[in-house]
């Protein structure tokens, strides 16, 4: 389905929703990955052998695209060799509102990913430096965040916090967790809240929204780095484009939620190409070293 | 909207509508119907209490969006006094979708902050349905930023069905005042006390919703999705919604059994809607009790019980 005209970067297919609706956010459920054959582009559609892709990490070496990347392949990315720790890996979900077809959905995806929710976190070092990192994995239920993905992440900026630490969030969402009704909303104040004490230990956070940042996730974490950065072309927002177009029943603008127009805006300080991203982020913490050095 | 009624509510309006003719002809033809309108009296009393027993949330939703449902003005004007309303958030414009502002409460300073309806389709338009914009949400932080200096409680009401999802909210990011109220609302050292007093919908009620104590309207409800897009999404279905508010948990009794609200407000008999005054100091005993409890606190020790209060919330093993 064309996304508004621009399907050349839609990894993301929205569901009709009844006009309605009244909730904005968590558009986790109709974020679903584009059924395509492995070997074509979302961005360009044309065809490059999936080695060639995944040794570009991930990039097409035609347009550019930037294809998702598995949380361990964004850690491998971003940090020196074996130097990362994983944290409250066995942490699981459990199904308290008894929300049918949640506990088979999960234990799908545990299977499929390996992972026990959609965030992975640790501690490790990039060029030397140690830093907290959470990465989300939109492969695991569409990254919505439920009481684990909060959980971690609150434990997380809270070690990143005691032991002075900065922190780097990688997001990519649909939003909240639906399946855990109100439980997955208070994770957006909780991991709010630990983020609040981080920064008043005068710890930076970074945050990298990568494709596509929506609903509960945008509205908490994902907005609160001291300095955010982005992925190109990757679609960021509060509300799906879908139900804001339902809404105003109105055309979007061409580059609508794109990180180029967030960037225009002013929520987005860099857009990173892939390539860059392992260099620019070693600089970035470089950047806030003599800070942190003082304060420890 | 002077005849609107929900579905299960129709027994007892029509019972009501009776008794209503019944005065009319007692009157008009000075006869004596002391002992059937009694008797009326009573069975609308009962019909009332009966249907209202056994809601579902369904129902509760419907209730909570109920046209005549008191709205966060009808209880500033009955709470509380000398209320001055602040504007703007000094940056873009004035949402009137949150109304805020300083006022008293039993002559205790305290600042509001609430999502405000309109009542007719002129107001509605103007408050967007309860649903705010980002300066609604920068407004809402910077009266806030003013209760800490003024060392005011604050006190919130939150009645939206979610922040508003349009083009203008995107470009000055929604999402981001959403996020910075909840990150900059864990830091005050003021009382908070937040209220569901109609809808709670999602991101866009949080966002003034992080509290020392929350409470909700026993006829209110808090979602992180409406029901009707939960079903959307889950069944492709957007008529199973009642389905959906039953599954995800979203009226006062669960809430409260997951500590995601502190006490849950009952209202009269038939709703909040059919009778403002006595609802509002329901209300009002409920926010007095709440903040004695909190006046116990430290400034220091508030911000310690409001980070305690959401860091507990989350089902994992
Ligand atoms: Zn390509």
């Amino acid at each position: 389905m064309p996304l508004f005209g621009r399907p050349k970067f839609a990894s993301v297919t929205y569901i009709k929703k009844p006009s309605n609706l009244a909730g904005p956010t968590d558009i986790a459920a109709e974020t679903v990955s584009k059924e395509k054959p492995k070997d074509t582009c979302k961005g360009c559609n044309g065809s490059t052998p999936q080695h060639e892709v995944t040794a570009n990490l991930g990039i097409c070496p035609k347009c550019e695209y930037h294809n998702p990347m598995t949380a361990m392949q964004r850690i491998t990315l971003l940090s020196d060799a074996n130097s990362f720790r994983e944290l409250d890996s066995n942490m699981k979900s459990v199904n308290r509102l008894g929300f049918e077809g949640y506990d088979r959905t999960y234990l799908e995806k545990v299977k499929s990913t390996g992972h026990n929710d959609a965030i992975v976190t640790g501690l490790c070092k990039l060029d030397g430096q140690e830093y907290a990192i959470g990465v989300m994995d939109f492969r695991f239920m569409g990254a919505s965040m439920g009481s684990v993905v909060g959980e971690k992440l609150t434990r997380l900026t809270e070690a990143a916090t005691s032991r002075n630490l900065p922190l780097l969030i990688v997001t990519a969402s649909g939003g909240a967790r639906m399946q855990e009704g109100c439980l997955s909303l208070m994770q957006m104040a909780k991991t709010s809240g630990a983020l609040a004490r981080h920064s008043l230990a005068g710890l930076p956070v970074f945050i990298l929204l990568t494709n596509p940042t929506y609903g509960g996730v945008t509205a908490s974490f994902a907005s609160l780095g001291d300095i955010i950065l982005a992925e190109p072309k990757a679609l960021i927002g509060f509300a799906g484009a879908r139900v804001i177009q339902t809404t105003i029943k109105a055309e979007l603008p061409p580059d609508f939620q794109t990180a180029e127009f967030l960037e225009k805006r002013g929520l987005v300080d860099r857009i990173i190409h892939r390539k860059g991203l392992r260099r620019e982020l070693s600089l970035l913490f470089s950047y806030f070293k003599p800070g942190i050095d003082a304060r420890s | 909207m002077e005849n609107f009624s929900l579905e299960f509510e129709r027994p007892v309006r029509e019972l009501q509508d009776k008794l209503d003719k019944m005065q009319i002809f007692a009157r008009e033809h000075n006869v004596d119907m002391t002992r059937q309108l009694d008797e009326l009296e009573k069975e609308i009393e009962t019909t009332a209490r009966d249907t209202f027993a056994n809601l579902t949330p369904w129902q509760r939703v419907q209730l909570a969006r109920h046209p005549k449902r008191p709205y966060s003005l009808d209880y500033i004007e009955r709470i509380f006094t000398d209320f001055l309303e602040l504007k703007g958030d000094r940056c873009f414009g004035d949402d009137a979708a949150i109304v805020g502002g300083f006022a008293k409460l039993d002559g205790r300073p305290v600042m509001i902050i609430a999502h405000q309806k309109g009542r007719d389709l002129k107001e509605r338009n103007r408050r967007n349905f309860g649903m705010a914009h980002p300066e609604g949400y920068r407004k809402a932080l910077r009266l806030m930023q003013v209760a800490e200096k003024a060392g005011a409680p604050i006190i919130t009401f939150i009645d939206t069905p979610g922040a508003y999802p349009g083009i203008a909210s995107e470009e000055r990011h929604v999402g981001e005042a959403i996020a910075v109220n909840l990150r900059e609302m864990f830091n005050f050292t003021v009382p908070i006390i937040c209220t569901v007093i109609g809808e709670g919908g999602s991101g866009g009620a949080l966002g003034i919703g992080v509290g020392n104590a929350v409470m909700i309207m026993e006829n209110a409800y808090y979602s992180v999705i409406s029901p009707e897009g939960c079903a959307g999404i889950i069944w492709k279905d957007g008529t199973k919604a009642a389905k959906a508010a039953e599954a995800m948990k979203i009226t006062g009794p669960d809430l409260l059994e997951m500590k995601i609200v502190d006490e849950v407000i009952a209202e009269p008999v038939g709703g909040a809607h059919r009778d403002h005054d006595k609802t509002a100091v329901l209300l009002k005993n409920a926010l007095l009790r709440q903040l004695a409890n909190l006046d116990d606190l430290s400034p220091e020790g508030l911000v310690n019980h409001r980070y305690e209060r959401f860091r507990v919330i989350g089902a994992y093993a």
